[in-house]
């Protein structure tokens, strides 16, 4: 699904803000990336999504060297890439119901069925009577719901959110953390960025640990309290 | 339904780009008014060209008019003879007069005036005769013989007719190519103030002929609006030129209305400026896309 080998990031000519990750994202795992704030969190979901190259190494996706990959194959892989931002980045102008629709029409998807497919998804993740709304009259909760909406709607293989929960209150951050199993479950390889150590200490799944730009794999944090 | 009548990049919110309808206005009224003139020169250069090149005028000096009358008898043989005309015929005295009464008023019917008999010639198109051998070869005949080739100072006339075209042509030209720079600068702009949602599309796997496709779209849209504005009011300001000059009877001066020909070939003008605009703008996202990872 993913994998990085000895890869070091840094912008233009600065110092490298991740150095030597080694890991790898099996199909269908759940995994946190936690760290403090400029870690490098951030700039490894970038890698990931594929907005950079690294520096050095290799990132392997889907079983693509990214490296060398041509940049006019990258938007069919990016397609396969759902991420939730952590401002959400919903287009303003754009009701509900067409912000999630973007990434079926990149796809060439017909209109008239995703239609109804885009409202299934909206209803399901509880915004039934927001489907016309624009995100500017939309609660943080419910801009974050349209996100990840937006970031599932073509059911990709990884699905990547940075801070989902960061703007939510406690309750709806445990029912997002809810909806991402249930698309975990699904087939779909998630990963979650987030510095709630509470949040993260309540789902037994892996985390990824950034300090200084180096990565540690660590085991659940439930886990090792049990 | 969504989709169907706003595009991903709200490009009706963006004030950089509102006077570009404006300036496609401008630049389709000035182009087609330069055209205009090229297509009314061209015509007027290839008037000249056709008709008075292909005639002319053979004048025997009349001190005597029995031996004129001769002369002119032989005169009229002889050219009929030579290669490349088709026709020589004496100008009747009344046409002479009529030509001369401008000048002389009623005095120009006065048989007495010694009026030089004067033989119209007309030429194959094409033919080049030469006038100085042929009024040489005239000469035996009847001296002081001269003919008043029109080709001569026509030529100069022609010659500036084409440069005038060639400069109403390039003026077309350069106005193309300032449409093109307008349309670039304004596509980086709207580029620039929708940064955001373009890297957003592009992340989220937006391909770049998805992303240029809105610009063009725009572009379409906003060549459309401009080139029909400047198409229609520079019909009307030819319209209006062709109506007062209808009645202008001045000799040389072309008719300054256009054919349906050449209302056509007008046609082109903001066609073709909707057409710069798209694809400029297409190209424009394109290489600016390119330097997106």
């Amino acid at each position: 699904m993913l994998r990085f080998e000895n890869v070091g990031m840094r912008y233009g000519m600065g110092p490298e803000v991740l150095r030597d990750l080694n890991f790898t994202l099996e199909p269908g795992s759940f995994h946190f990336l936690t760290g403090a704030s400029g870690a490098g969190k951030t700039t490894l979901l970038k890698l990931m999504y594929l907005a950079h190259r690294p520096s050095r190494g290799l990132v392997h996706v889907f079983g693509r060297d990214i490296s060398v990959t041509p940049r006019a194959d990258l938007p069919p892989l990016r397609r396969r890439i759902g991420v939730v931002y952590q401002d959400f980045r919903l287009i303003e102008h754009l009701t509900a119901v067409e912000n999630v629709a973007l990434p079926l029409r990149f796809a060439g998807a017909d209109r008239d069925e995703t239609e109804a497919h885009v409202r299934e998804l909206l209803t399901w993740v509880g915004l039934a009577d927001h489907l016309d709304a624009r995100p500017s009259t939309l609660s943080g909760g419910q801009q974050q719901r349209v996100a990840i909406a937006r970031a599932v709607i073509n059911r990709p293989s990884l699905l990547l959110a940075d801070e989902p929960t960061g703007n939510v209150d406690d309750d709806i951050a445990v029912r997002l953390m809810y909806l991402f199993e249930q698309l975990n479950r699904m087939g779909t390889t998630v990963l979650i960025a987030s510095h709630n150590e509470a949040l993260i200490g309540r789902f037994p799944y892996p985390i990824l640990r950034l300090e200084d730009g180096e990565l540690q794999v660590v085991g659940s944090r439930r886990g090792a309290a049990e | 339904m969504w989709g169907r009548t706003r595009t991903d990049l709200p490009f009706d919110q963006d004030q950089s780009t509102r006077f570009l309808p404006w300036i496609v206005a401008l630049m389709v009224l000035l182009a087609a008014l330069a055209a205009a003139a090229a297509l009314i020169v061209q015509r007027a250069a290839d008037t000249w060209d056709n008709g008075l090149s292909g005639r002319m005028t053979v004048q025997i000096p009349a001190e005597d008019s029995d031996v004129a009358a001769a002369q002119s008898a032989a005169i009229l043989t002889m050219l009929r003879a030579t290669p490349g005309v088709i026709s020589a015929e004496p100008l009747a005295a009344a046409a002479v007069a009529a030509l001369l009464e401008p000048w002389l008023g009623d005095a120009a019917g006065d048989t007495d005036l010694p009026v030089p008999l004067l033989i119209d010639v007309e030429l194959t198109p094409g033919a080049r005769l030469d006038s100085t051998t042929l009024a040489t070869r005239l000469s035996e005949v009847a001296s002081g013989v001269a003919i008043d080739d029109h080709r001569v100072w026509l030529s100069g006339l022609i010659d500036l007719a084409r440069i005038v075209e060639l400069a109403a042509l390039l003026v077309v030209v350069l106005i193309g190519f300032s449409a093109v720079a307008t349309v670039i600068f304004a596509t980086r702009s709207g580029f620039a103030v929708h940064y955001d949602i373009i890297e957003l599309l592009h992340f989220m796997g937006a391909r770049d002929s998805y992303v240029a496709a809105q610009f063009q779209g725009q572009a379409m849209r906003q060549g459309l609006r401009g080139g029909l504005l400047g198409a229609i009011t520079a019909a009307a300001l030819l319209a209006l030129i062709g109506f007062f000059a209808r009645d202008i009877q001045a000799a040389f001066i072309p008719p300054l209305n256009l054919d349906p020909r050449q209302w056509g070939i007008l046609a082109i003008v903001p066609i073709s400026a909707v057409v710069i605009a798209m694809g400029t703008a297409r190209l424009t996202v394109l290489r600016a896309l390119a330097r997106m990872p």
